[in-house]
């Protein structure tokens, strides 16, 4: 990569930055536990909007894997998404009206508080309906993950978003609040994940699973993008660039190999595909707030209308870590 | 007579002080050695938490960056500690603050008292031991290195440039002979007191402290002047990873611990509470007496590192993603592509199922759907039958296809019909085996019932793109496996190349193939291929297939199957 191209790219960078902070207008603190925040704490950011019946599980998730503080905008929820964080103990809660889209889908508003509050710290960035899974998650909290990641100077860790679903309809088992969505939502395709490096920010893009295969068979390039970077030792310098997918310095991109090893990396378990899903896939069609003007929740209302079953006969069903790293959709790296 | 431990401490204040208290509680003296980068505040806490053990001392306070002198430095003071101070201490044992005692400290003073003139230190000749990481062994002793590799990387690597380029070299003191090994080393009084004590030791203090990673080489090559009996080996385990730094036990490392039958492990994460818990509190441990084994535990962190150089052939995921040709494996498994058979033979994928066992598809990449085998519309691992999504990557598709279905050997069905981007790819695979009849093709053609117009402009378009495929499978990059065959070849002897590809498949049983696929008819074949010469299009990729060659059997009644034997 030329003189040029870098410079260009930190021009990109210094742009992001500066929005996220033209943007911290829109959010108003709710609930201030920030001082709460010890050094060394892990951090998790998230934006959301109507997720109440999801919260007391996603919470209680994150707090057992050894995420200290939670940093959370609530986008004008209607359901007590707002009320209900902000009792929690352990959680910041910030507020906004503002459009989700012109935000870049919330990652202006959490770069800006990742910028503020995360800097020197390992922050975690997910959506309540993505439950995180590393190497050993079994028997080691995450602290011991980036404890090793700090001994190992590696600066990101990469995890696949690996959609999970129900086998049947998908509004045949309703969700109660506080329970394991992956005790409906089990499935998962194992193999058929389409990959690319993007060469401007130097990451990859996969794409594939059940949305790809479902919703997407003919229009492959639309599908979502899978690769995601979530946990990160933060820098007031460092900017998301789209979502979570890629970031900036691209030198935290870098979370593979490319010389036939492999690098330590982690799994997503996204519980999108509940019963709440057809409601919310309509409410977001009407709201236009989504990626790519709702291409994704367009084609999940077309498809949705003929309740279609993402199972298939090769789908295959969670057991733990160690199967998704047999199947090669994680790797323990060198982490033994 | 006991044991001394020398503890070298810098972060985790509280697991150093448990172990500090259980090697006391066992009756070994500690000296402590605190780094200098330790707060003030937090370091007079930790000395007065131990106060109360007066076997418990502390020495003068280096700086300890890795890499550099300080190392060296505090275990030489705390060491100097020890022996003066303690009398009866016959051998001087060196450890970390996240060292972990596996085995009941009286085990340890049994076993060295039992070998009261041993030292044991990894004493290796740097000529001869390709440990080091980096690609610095014999240089660190010839080079300087005055800059810290953790803090000033580009001047440390630029410093080693110029020496290098300027041919510096500096020469060992006194003739010694550079040895590394483990860091972490257990000596006698004798020998740790002749190494200290030396008239000579400012010399090689001083060479020490310009040489990369001294803790690694200084006792190291000292011992071997003075030792009488060196045992050339650590008594603590300590595993590395393909950059050198250690690998951290975790709680459930527990039980693999309690197999390595080891003294003391390192490096012990500090919020391993269990394994606290376990090894300092439970003095019979369970640990069977017999001698350390570290050998047990290798072949986990031999994986580890395995899995991070070398990963999982033909695997691409979020954290591998191998450059092309450094893959260690395109695919992760062997496969065969079949070219023109599917159009000479009738039925030829069941025959081929029949006769090997593997899992034979039709054409993976024909142009309007995947045909996976037996029909399917959605394949291993969830792999979509939907050209487009194929055509999307048909790279992913195909090492996606062979790695769901490790273990089974997959075979398709290839032509100049089907998509064509896979070509270079498969070409360049050592895992393809790529048999070709070239010109089959034309075989479904001239059975065909429609308009020579048609025919012809089909016929030139295939010819045109079977060349193209030839081109690349005859070219200089291929790695795979490839049989080409013209057509006209081939149906002289069909069983001879079918009996080899076969072979090679590796297929379940050993006997001769005892069923044949049955074979087009092929009468008029040849005026086919006139006629399309007449209309000026040359078909020349099936060979030569003279017009009268009113073909011997297939006209008259079929002959029984041809067997080769």
């Amino acid at each position: 990569m030329g003189v040029w191209q870098s410079y260009r790219l930190r021009l990109q960078r210094k742009r992001w930055l500066l929005r996220a902070w033209r943007k911290r207008r829109e959010l108003r603190m709710v609930t201030d536990r920030t001082s709460r925040i010890k050094s060394g704490d892990i951090l998790l950011f998230s934006t959301m909007r109507n997720e109440q019946i999801r919260l007391p599980y996603f919470l209680q998730y994150y707090r057992d894997m050894g995420v200290n503080h939670f940093l959370l905008v609530d986008n004008d929820s209607t359901d007590g998404t707002y009320e209900y964080l902000a009792d929690q103990p352990d959680v910041s809660l910030w507020h906004t009206r503002h459009g989700y889209k012109r935000s870049r889908f919330g990652v202006d508003w959490l770069n800006w508080l990742q910028s503020r509050y995360a800097h020197g710290h390992w922050s975690l960035v997910v959506d309540p309906d993505e439950f995180l899974i590393y190497p050993f998650c079994d028997t080691r909290p995450l602290r011991a993950l980036t404890d090793w990641l700090d001994a190992s100077s590696i600066k990101s860790f990469s995890a696949l978003l690996l959609d999970m679903y129900p086998k049947g309809p998908l509004d045949s088992q309703p969700y109660q609040a506080g329970q394991d969505p992956l005790e409906i939502a089990h499935w998962f395709d194992a193999g058929n994940y389409s990959i690319s490096r993007n060469k401007r920010f130097g990451n990859l893009w996969i794409q594939g699973g059940p949305r790809s295969r479902v919703f997407f068979p003919d229009r492959p390039e639309k599908a979502p993008a899978l690769n995601k970077i979530p946990l990160v030792k933060w820098d007031r310098r460092y900017a998301y660039v789209s979502s979570t997918h890629m970031l900036l310095p691209r030198g935290l991109n870098l979370v593979y190999d490319e010389w036939g090893g492999e690098k330590a990396s982690g799994v997503l378990l996204h519980a999108k595909f509940l019963d709440t899903f057809s409601a919310k896939a309509a409410e977001e069609l009407s709201r236009k707030q989504h990626y790519a003007a709702s291409v994704e929740y367009k084609a999940y209302a077309e498809n949705l209308k003929s309740n279609p079953d993402l199972w298939c006969k090769w789908s295959e069903k969670y057991i733990n870590w160690r199967q998704l790293e047999i199947l090669g959709l994680m790797s323990k790296g060198n982490w033994a | 007579m006991s044991v001394g431990i020398v503890m070298l401490v810098h972060t985790a204040l509280g697991r150093a002080e448990q172990v500090a208290r259980h090697w006391a509680a066992g009756g070994c003296p500690v000296v402590i050695h605190v780094d200098n980068s330790v707060p003030k505040k937090t370091y007079t806490a930790f000395v007065e938490s131990l106060s109360d053990l007066p076997q418990v001392r502390f020495s003068k306070r280096h700086r300890c960056e890795w890499g550099t002198w300080g190392i060296v430095a505090a275990s030489q003071a705390a060491s100097e500690l020890m022996l003066a101070t303690f009398a009866d201490v016959r051998h001087v044992y060196l450890a970390s603050g996240s060292c972990l005692p596996l085995r009941p400290v009286q085990e340890l003073i049994d076993y060295l008292s039992a070998r009261p003139r041993t030292d044991f230190i990894e004493s290796a000749t740097t000529a001869d031991v390709p440990w080091t990481v980096g690609g610095l062994d014999q240089e660190r002793f010839t080079l300087r290195f005055p800059f810290s590799w953790k803090r000033h990387r580009f001047l440390f690597d630029s410093f080693v440039k110029v020496q290098r380029r300027l041919g510096l070299k500096r020469k060992m003191p006194n003739g010694l002979v550079p040895h590394m090994g483990s860091q972490w080393w257990c000596l006698t009084r004798q020998t740790l007191s002749a190494i200290l004590q030396d008239p000579e030791r400012n010399t090689y203090d001083s060479f020490f402290k310009r040489v990369w990673i001294p803790d690694e080489s200084y006792f190291q090559s000292l011992a071997r002047l003075y030792s009488s009996q060196i045992e050339s080996r650590s008594l603590t385990l300590s595993k590395f990873d393909f950059q050198g730094k250690p690998h951290i036990f975790y709680d459930d490392h527990l039980q693999l611990l309690r197999r390595s039958d080891c003294f003391v492990a390192r490096k012990i994460w500090p919020h391993a509470n269990r394994l606290y818990e376990v090894f300092l509190t439970d003095a019979a441990g369970a640990m069977k007496r017999t001698e350390p084994n570290p050998g047990k535990i290798d072949r986990i962190f031999a994986k580890a590192v395995e899995r991070r150089t070398r990963g999982r052939a033909g695997l691409y995921m979020q954290s591998r993603f191998p450059n092309e040709g450094w893959e260690n494996g395109v695919t992760s498994g062997p496969y065969s592509v079949f070219e023109g058979f599917s159009d000479l033979f009738e039925d030829f994928e069941n025959w081929l199922t029949k006769a090997t066992g593997a899992r034979v598809h039709g054409h993976l990449f024909a142009p309007d759907r995947v045909e996976f085998a037996g029909g399917h519309s959605v394949m291993n691992g969830g792999l979509s039958d939907s050209a487009k999504l194929r055509d999307y990557n048909p790279r992913s598709f195909l090492c996606n296809l062979i790695w769901n279905t490790r273990g089974e050997r997959q075979c398709f069905q290839f032509g100049p019909a089907d998509s064509q981007a896979i070509s270079w790819q498969i070409a360049k695979d050592p895992n393809a085996q790529i048999s070709v009849i070239s010109g089959a093709w034309a075989v479904p053609l001239f059975r065909s019932n429609r308009n020579f117009a048609d025919i012809r402009k089909d016929a030139a378009r295939l010819q045109k793109v079977e060349s193209d495929h030839l081109d690349i499978l005859r070219s200089s990059y291929v790695k795979a496996r490839v049989r080409i065959w013209t057509m006209a070849e081939f149906i002289e002897a069909p069983m001879e190349p079918l009996q080899t590809i076969l072979d090679e498949i590796g297929n379940r049983s050993l006997r001769r193939l005892s069923e044949v696929p049955k074979m087009a008819d092929l009468e008029g074949f040849g005026q086919f291929l006139q006629n399309l010469k007449n209309q000026g299009m040359h078909p020349y990729l099936m060979g030569d297939f003279p017009v009268a060659r009113e073909i011997q059997p297939a006209s008259q009644s079929p002959r029984k199957p041809y067997l080769v034997r």
